[in-house]
């Protein structure tokens, strides 16, 4: 897994590239708790790199964005493809999430 | 009948993940499934494998023992520890129209084992756990 981080606008956009899988999982949350504890509110994930995900991945992702809900925050998502559109279709988080087709689109809503 | 392809015995830690999912990924792979049908067995088999390493051995470390077979018309990975009995399949499916607040952090593990393989078996025996993933040959 690699992270890629940015700010544009107020939020920060954050580049996941390869896996997050029960051993990445972990860095990846601590990544975006750090930004939270930095008083970041709004968070893009962009995806379009990533080829794999597993439940703890999407756990991560539920876990923050129920942090985030308390504190008035969002996570908005972007460039899911193959496998991980899958992932998120089945599980029913395609329903739950701001899901965009590109950074681009994902950020004209912020 | 049934034959077995490979064996690999390692300790219940997530650590071995990789170790286990290459070892399978590569008798899938002889099997001539297509890239989409290897991704849904590696995802199931981390799935599960996370299941038995966070759940079978609270008290003292163990060992997982992955049996990769087939037979005419099924790849099938069983997966046997001697922890605590827990049956998979007995789980409920998670309330997949949850919204934020209510959707539940467990169950998603189980869940997606089930959508990725055609048919998750659990049996008792011996004071082990016999976990196997069937996956029909040919396209799906």
């Amino acid at each position: 897994m690699e992270i890629q981080t940015r700010k544009e606008k107020n939020a920060v956009i954050i580049s996941v590239k390869g896996r997050i899988d029960a051993l990445t999982a972990p860095e990846f949350e601590k990544n975006l708790s750090d930004f939270i504890a930095k008083d970041e509110r709004i968070f893009l994930l962009n995806f379009s790199g990533l080829e794999y995900i597993s439940s703890a991945g999407l756990r991560s992702i539920l876990a923050t964005s129920k942090k985030l809900k308390e504190i008035q925050g969002k996570i908005l998502l972007a460039g899911l493809q193959g496998p991980v559109e899958e992932v998120f279709k089945i599980s029913g988080f395609h329903s739950i999430f701001k899901i965009f087709d590109s950074e681009e689109t994902a950020l004209k809503e912020i | 009948m049934v034959q077995l392809l490979n064996h690999i015995k390692l300790p219940a830690k997530i650590e071995n993940l990789k170790k286990w999912t290459q070892s399978v990924l590569e008798c899938a792979g002889a099997q001539k499934f297509e890239g989409k049908r290897i991704q849904e067995i590696e995802l199931a088999l981390e799935e599960a494998l996370v299941n038995i390493c966070h759940y079978s051995y609270p008290e003292k470390p163990g060992e997982v023992e992955i049996n990769c077979k087939i037979d005419d018309s099924h790849f099938i990975v069983e997966m046997i520890d001697s922890g605590k009995p827990f049956d998979v399949t007995s789980l409920s499916d998670p309330d997949l129209t949850a919204n934020i607040d209510e959707r539940k952090m467990g169950g998603l593990g189980v869940f997606l084992i089930k959508k990725m393989v055609d048919e998750v078996r659990y049996r008792r025996e011996n004071d082990q756990n016999i976990l196997s993933l069937i996956i029909k040959k040919g396209k799906r």
